[in-house]
């Protein structure tokens, strides 16, 4: 009796084997596109998203994927022009400061409804009034009011005129008639919003109401896939569980396959080694700029990404061709023993010990740490690298200023120079290297407020070169940008800012 | 019968030790949650007012009492990070690691009990020799290196599955196991080595014992005897790691579910201690120690069932 | 020395498996003689960088190069210079309390022993791995918080096998003897008692060991642990996943050296333990 129960056990065992290897057989496990179906594209991103409100979505990752859920009343193309979108046509009082805006007529939000004046209305003041917001929404502070002229016109009137201001009207518009972005993201855009798992994924699928034929997506759902394990990308690409990522780093290029299109461009950011200028040593003009002598952005390209990537001096990136300042980055070529006398200058002459905390979703961000701890260890400068969580990173580092010194890459939330340069204005709330120079602020409200547009941009080029002089940061550089994408598809774009725009990927064949 | 309910009894007393313990570290060290929900940039008036709304003005006795009270009912709190409902959350991240531990454990079993009494019937033969050593070689490879193995070679040679491919199984159940088996390979692999030669061990010490060679005196063939008699007994020291092998299971591997990007507990505990997002990690910690508890639990209930002379000790 | 040579054969010669004994012997000398080089003499500075980067196997570089141009041998050396330290690190820290918890409770028994037990029964169900990690959560990252994570995360289950082993011995007659005759409590501990456990402890403590290597390497593969630009073997194989298919050497080295070190001493184990016995 027991002898046959056992041998039972033994062969049900054995059977359960035997099926779990057939279940392979028949269900190859996991996701792969490889037989060819282009109506799903599936997309990497490194980090999961922070919020699906456009007003409090923070990183540069989560930006990219709204960008495809929320149309704002203009929309940048891959030129960095602004292009009508929500608003078909706008006129800018000459001295900036009421922007009007003529409606499109037939745009509809994924849930149906039309996008009105009120909705417009409704959107601007929400952005004004969210003070916990992402960078993007607290240039909205400089709005007065907005008045609704008619069903089709909307003024927006700026209390402190500003003829740059066009580039903020990018943010998504939503409907009035939605409490919870985050919860039920609704917004106008190519695509709209299906589901979402944190630490998962998250769903989108083709908006077929959507205002611009041109413009409308071509593929019809896509799942951006949070892929925490950022040293398998390589892997993931080739076995066929991601169709396209766009932040590859140089190292793992050998690693994808021949199934795959390389396009290579620039990360549209600023990398560097951010100080926390209110805290010892970095308080220091000399200080800093002791760590820029000692620091060579070359010797860190070739580290990091085989001698790819642009240098940058000052916070401007390439992209910026207006305002870009390449000669900068010249502006503190290594040199050891200038470091060395401007560390016993300022009384360090036995050099100190600080720490660097970095966001371990970053490879290229850890690798640049690691390269700069080498470097300053020749002038007696010890950096402890700390590596931590984004969330933390965003919280103690980026919102609390609670830290020494740090490695990230900021971009722009606008396509406009503000964006880049307002957050060194010493009261600006996103200013979290506590930079303070009176010249700076002086200079910036100059700039802001100048309606001649060379006046303006010269302005806004003073105000890089007191970045790059006072040492505000170690200017590193933009990072190279590897976009991997399978050969399936094809069309895609770059975007002189955060954008990655699903909609212009579009099957191969 | 009755040393079944002292057994519950103590186990709930365990339980609610555990989550005092638990409760008041993350407690005292993550600081104050109204500060992380609201962010640095928040007024002290809406602190205070969502301070009060979440209990945190009170005493933390009286917190904790409050939280077990919500615990017992189900409801588990608000992730600060995702902003949903942790019970909601946890209910997407627990079957996942349901079915890995399940498919693991399975895979472990049926890997490690043919093996386990292959090799004590043929106890010396080379075949044992070659699987012995092949034991102790499996038992020292982590999971992580044999996950990465496996990735490359399933994965990228034999193209059997797309590593980091991970379907939820609502999208697709038979994507989503045919994926779980070989992460679960990886998992089994050093257990099922543990297994094996435990049970090993366990086989040809009842083989010597006085009532196997009387039963060999009495004619019976070895399977007879293998099957019959010393199998039953040798099984008992096994239930106890294979137990414990299905409680480490429930309560996720860390690694394994790094290296295959499998969204689990695991991954959720992970990325909640780095954003210090306390509700979900006491959550997550809750259920495991639940698990580990009820499934020690069950084991003992089992010992007794199968072996009656342990009841005169306990 | 001849004498201590021969002494030393018929020693391991007396084991239930010599042969196995010998073999994981000669192992983990070879891995400490790797680190004790490694104290002294290294191909290249483990954060030295170069501008061959991601070079597969050559002379000059017997483990290729990882992807900053770094020489993955010298990195190896290194990286298993943290690792044992970590490991040994955790097994005083454990094992030391541990004995401490156990002996105590075991002894004195009570309601404490009660209270205690219990929530070492529970904490020793816990993976090592996720017992530290919640233990990190609450100190924070970096080589010697790890250590002292996983070396309480440790202490459980050498508090249980002590304690068990107290109260076997608690009512040997000599102890009972001595007690009557007006010992100390704390000397009947740890004179009379000790000693007799010490067999018991020596085996947990090879088995500790290996567990503690291999939890310090899953931790330190999920990122946690030492910083960069050091990394001890689990950071190493995390971060040579990126260049896996360029130089399999970066990933294979480190991971093939984590198997080496947990062989050796199973094997040792083993030999001195003979395989009828159980393992944990």
């Amino acid at each position: 009796m027991r002898n046959k129960t056992l041998r039972l056990g033994l062969l049900s065992l054995a059977l359960a084997l035997v099926t779990s290897f057939a279940l392979v057989g028949c269900g190859k496990g996991g996701s792969t596109n490889a037989g060819g179906d282009t109506s799903t594209i599936i997309v990497g991103t490194t980090q999961d998203i922070d919020s699906m409100d456009p007003a409090t979505a923070e990183s540069a990752a989560t930006r990219e994927i709204l960008f495809n859920v929320y149309d704002g009343l203009v929309k940048p193309d891959t030129e960095g022009n602004l292009q009508p979108a929500v608003a078909s046509d706008w006129t800018i009082s000459p001295d900036g400061s009421v922007y009007s805006f003529t409606l499109r007529e037939g745009v509809k939000f994924h849930d149906g409804t039309d996008v009105t004046a009120e909705d417009v209305k409704y959107s601007i003041e929400r952005y004004r009034d969210s003070k916990t917001g992402g960078s993007l929404v607290s240039a909205f502070e400089a709005v007065d009011h907005v008045d609704i002229v008619d069903d089709t016109h909307v003024d927006v009137v700026l209390s402190e005129p500003n003829t740059d201001f066009l580039a903020y009207f990018m943010i998504g518009i939503t409907p009035a008639h939605v409490d919870d972005l985050d919860a039920n993201p609704v917004g106008c855009g190519p695509y709209r919003y299906v589901s979402r798992s944190p630490l998962e994924n998250v769903v989108l699928e083709k908006f077929d109401d959507y205002w611009d034929p041109e413009g409308a997506a071509h593929i019809q759902n896509v799942i951006f896939k949070i892929t925490t394990n950022t040293d398998s990308i390589g892997m993931e690409l080739s076995g066929g569980s991601i169709d396209l990522f766009y932040r590859l780093p140089e190292t793992q290029l050998d690693q994808v396959s021949n199934d795959f299109t390389i396009y290579e461009g620039t990360m549209n950011l600023v990398q560097a080694l951010y100080l926390n200028n209110s805290v010892k040593p970095f308080d220091d003009v000399r200080v800093r700029q002791a760590l820029a002598y000692a620091i060579d952005p070359q010797q860190i390209m070739d580290y990091v990404s085989g001698g790819k990537g642009v240098p940058v001096g000052s916070s401007m990136y390439p992209a910026f061709e207006k305002y870009f300042m390449p000669e900068l980055s010249d502006t503190y070529a290594q040199n050891l023993d200038k470091a060395r006398e401007l560390l016993a200058e300022a009384g360090y002459k036995d050099g100190f010990t600080f720490t660097i905390q970095v966001s371990s979703a970053h490879p290229q961000h850890i690798e640049t740490c690691e390269v700069i701890k080498e470097q300053l260890a020749a002038i007696g400068v010890t950096a402890n690298i700390q590596e931590i969580e984004w969330n933390s990173w965003l919280s103690d580092v980026y919102t609390g200023r609670n830290f020494e010194a740090t490695v990230v890459g900021l971009d722009a939330s606008a396509l406009n120079a503000p964006s880049m340069l307002s957050r060194f204005t010493s009261t600006a709330g996103n200013n979290f290297i506590n930079f303070s120079s009176s010249a700076y602020d002086d200079t910036y409200a100059k700039a802001y407020a100048a309606t001649d547009e060379a006046e303006k941009t010269e302005l806004y080029k003073q105000c890089e070169q007191i970045l790059a002089d006072e040492c505000a940061s170690v200017y590193i550089q933009d990072l190279p940008s590897f976009v991997a994408l399978n050969k399936r598809f094809t069309g895609y774009e770059f975007y002189p800012l955060y954008a990655q725009n699903i909609a212009t990927i579009r099957p191969a064949e | 019968m009755r040393y079944i309910l002292k057994k519950i009894a103590s186990t709930l007393i365990t339980l609610l030790v555990v989550s005092v313990v638990l409760f008041m570290s993350f407690q005292l060290i993550s600081g104050d949650p109204a500060t992380r929900m609201l962010g640095t940039s928040a007024t002290p008036e809406r602190l205070e007012a969502l301070r009060a709304e979440l209990g945190l003005d009170k005493p933390l006795i009286i917190q904790y009492l409050s939280w077990l009270q919500a615990f017992v009912r189900g409801d588990l709190g608000t992730s600060y990070v995702y902003k949903q409902s942790v019970a909601g959350l946890l209910a997407t991240k627990v079957p996942v690691t349901l079915w890995l531990a399940g498919i693991s454990f399975v895979l472990m079993c049926a890997l490690a009990l043919p093996a386990g009494v292959y090799t004590a019937k043929h106890a010396g033969s080379p075949t044992d020799r070659v699987l012995m050593v092949a034991n102790q070689v499996i038992m020292a490879i982590p999971p992580f290196f044999s996950g990465i193995l496996i990735s490359w070679l399933f994965g990228m040679v034999l193209r059997l599955f797309s590593p980091g491919g991970f379907v939820s199984y609502e999208r697709s159940f038979w994507g989503f196991v045919g994926y779980l088996v070989f992460p679960a390979i990886a998992i089994a692999l050093p257990r099922a080595a543990q297994v094996a030669k435990l049970l090993r061990g366990s086989i040809l010490e009842e083989a010597g014992k006085n009532y196997t060679r009387t039963a060999y005196s009495r004619g019976n063939t070895t399977s007879g005897v293998l099957y019959g008699h010393v199998l039953k007994n040798a099984f008992l020291p096994v239930l106890t790691f294979l137990g414990m092998s299905l409680a480490n299971m429930l309560a996720g591997s860390l690694v394994v579910e790094r290296v295959f990007g499998i969204p689990g507990i695991s991954t959720t505990l992970l990325s909640s201690i780095g954003n210090r997002d306390y509700p979900v990690v006491l959550a997550i910690v809750m259920w495991i120690a639940v698990v580990i508890i009820v499934i020690n639990l069950i084991v003992d209930i089992l010992y007794r069932v199968l072996d009656p002379r342990i009841a005169e000790e306990g | 020395m001849k004498d201590l040579v021969a002494r030393m054969r018929a020693r391991i010669k007396q084991l239930p498996h010599p042969n196995l004994f010998c073999a994981g012997a000669l192992i983990t000398a070879a891995i400490v003689l790797m680190v004790v080089v490694g104290l002294f003499y290294m191909p290249y500075g483990p954060t030295v960088m170069s501008p061959d980067r991601m070079q597969g196997i050559s002379l000059q570089h017997l483990m290729g190069t990882d992807k900053m141009g770094r020489d993955v041998l010298s990195r190896v050396m290194y990286g298993s210079r943290i690792t044992l330290l970590v490991a040994l690190g955790t097994m005083i820290i454990g094992a030391g309390t541990g004995v401490l918890v156990g002996a105590i409770t075991g002894y004195y028994g009570g309601i404490a022993d009660e209270i205690v037990m219990r929530v070492m029964d529970v904490l020793f169900a816990f993976p090592n791995v996720l017992l530290a990690l919640i233990f990190v959560s609450l100190f924070g990252s970096g080589t010697f918080k790890v250590m002292w994570a996983l070396g309480i995360s440790f202490i459980p289950s050498f508090a249980r096998v002590v304690r068990s082993e107290y109260i076997r011995c608690k009512h040997l007659d000599y102890i009972k003897n001595a007690r009557l005759q007006g010992v100390g409590n704390l000397r009947v501990i740890f004179v009379h008692i000790l000693p007799n456990v010490s067999g018991v402890l020596l085996s947990n403590l090879l088995i500790g060991f290996n567990n503690a290597v291999l939890a310090e390497a899953a931790l330190s593969f999920l990122g946690i642990g030492s910083q960069p630009p050091f990394a001890s073997l689990g950071q190493m194989i995390a971060e040579a996943q990126a260049i896996f298919f360029r130089v399999p050497s970066a990933v294979l080295g480190p991971g093939f050296v984590v198997v080496l070190i947990v062989l050796g001493f199973s094997l040792m184990g083993e030999g001195i333990r003979g395989t009828s016995e159980g393992l944990e």
